[in-house]
């Protein structure tokens, strides 16, 4: 059959996509814990206060089952009471702040990255990255000058940096999947 | 000093405008939207076919996720929101034609006057203290969704002088997989705004652009209460389902 044609997520999904605790995978007290952040910029360089970010991901032994219960609701008021923290969701979704900055707190993908999904008023249709924590096979598929832009990058212990370009010279590897 | 873009500067774009991919999709390198200018890619996208890539899954929702009243954004506040009480309903199949069953399903809207309850609209139109303009619901098992709503209104935006979206609302889809992902904007039959609007013009194939249109369901619509719209969403993108059958 035909899709449905992908359109704009626009610039006032504000109120009604983001919810609390989208970005918190992990649970606060979780030891494994580990935070991801970074910017999204735009062709010029410019962050992008208006970008939604969707993540996917393994659990630390690997596993993609996910969970229902990431926007655990109260069945009171209808209330976003979001995550338990016991059943890992492995599904986060983060709005970039008016600095065009986020922040994940999750553990360690098991298989080694994190899947991206990338919405902007301006795109037209959502982009798809990776985040990897270290060397992966699958980077040698990626040329060689732009696999640094699927890396994180250690701070300090337990904290990640990723940057994501739309356009430009550091643009970031996007990919498509058929 | 460069002159202010024109209605006319954007048709004469949207009549010069390369046809898109043959998927349906938008080009994200679309100029007469001008804030996709800066906002697409300009390397191509790397092809991915690993039968064992994590986007052949996706997260799983269930019925913590939603409450009832959810889906009827007309009931969400003391009072009846403003407006023509309309009901929205269709099917969520993926691109075999099968249902895609217990997932997620997002609207949002601006109010019958076209405004949205965000900070940043900044349109001189009322707001609606009983209308928020936010719903969410499951599919059923025949992949079947349905949202009790009043119709949105048209709004004028900043992409040229006198730029007016016509009126629709915003769905966000998920599949049985990641790759199946899909944010896109419902519209109404008939609107005369279509042919001005560089974002539903971004899909340039006229059937494609006809696959955002809901049709009006006479037989949907409730005596002295509401108009019935139906409206199909096919999703793109291949699933861990679709990757075992294929094997
Ligand atoms: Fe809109």
């Amino acid at each position: 059959m035909n899709p449905t044609p992908s359109q704009t997520v626009g610039p006032f999904y504000g109120y009604a996509l983001p919810f609390p605790g989208g970005g918190d995978l992990a649970a606060p007290a979780d030891p494994a814990g580990i935070t991801v952040h970074g910017y999204v910029h735009d062709g010029a360089g410019d962050p992008v206060p208006d970008a939604l970010l969707e993540f996917w991901q393994a659990d630390a032994s690997g596993e993609l089952r996910g969970a229902p219960g990431t926007l655990r609701r109260d069945l009171v008021d209808g209330s976003v009471i979001g995550r338990h923290g016991v059943d890992f969701t492995g599904f986060g979704r983060v709005a970039t702040d008016a600095d065009g900055r986020w922040t994940l707190r999750t553990v360690m993908p098991g298989n080694g990255y994190i899947s991206v999904c990338v919405f902007a008023r301006g795109l037209l249709h959502h982009l798809f990255t990776r985040i990897y924590f270290g060397q992966d096979p699958f980077l040698d598929t990626v040329p060689p000058q732009r696999r640094h832009t699927l890396m994180a990058v250690r701070e300090r212990e337990g904290v990640h940096r990723f940057d994501i370009h739309l356009q430009g010279e550091k643009e970031t590897v996007f990919f498509d999947f058929g | 000093m460069t002159q202010p873009l024109t209605q006319a500067d954007i048709d004469r774009e949207l009549r010069e405008a390369p046809a898109g991919p043959p998927s349906g999709h938008p080009d994200r390198d679309f100029a007469p939207y001008r804030s996709s200018v800066l906002r697409h890619p300009k390397q191509p996208l790397i092809s991915v076919k690993d039968p064992d890539a994590a986007e052949l899954s996706g997260p799983v929702f269930g019925v913590t996720d939603v409450t009832a009243l959810d889906a009827d954004l007309t009931r969400q506040h003391p009072g009846e929101p403003l407006g023509e009480r309309i009901t929205v309903q269709g099917r969520v199949l993926d691109r075999d034609g099968r249902p895609v069953r217990g997932q997620l399903v997002e609207v949002w809207q601006a109010n019958a006057s076209g405004r949205y309850r965000h900070q940043r609209d900044d349109h001189p139109a009322p707001l609606d203290p009983n209308f928020t303009g936010v719903g969410r619901c499951l599919t059923d098992d025949e992949g079947r969704y349905a949202f009790t709503t009043i119709k949105p209104g048209a709004y004028p935006w900043r992409n040229h002088v006198n730029a007016w979206r016509p009126a629709h609302i915003h769905f966000s889809l998920f599949g049985a997989a990641f790759t199946q992902r899909l944010v896109t904007q419902m519209y109404f039959p008939g609107d005369p705004l279509f042919p001005y609007d560089p974002i539903l013009n971004s899909v340039t194939d006229e059937r494609a652009r006809q696959r955002l249109v809901a049709a009006y369901a006479h037989e949907l619509s409730q005596p002295e209460w509401s108009l019935g719209y139906r409206w199909d969403i096919v999703l793109d993108g291949p699933a861990a389902t679709w990757m075992e059958e294929g094997r």
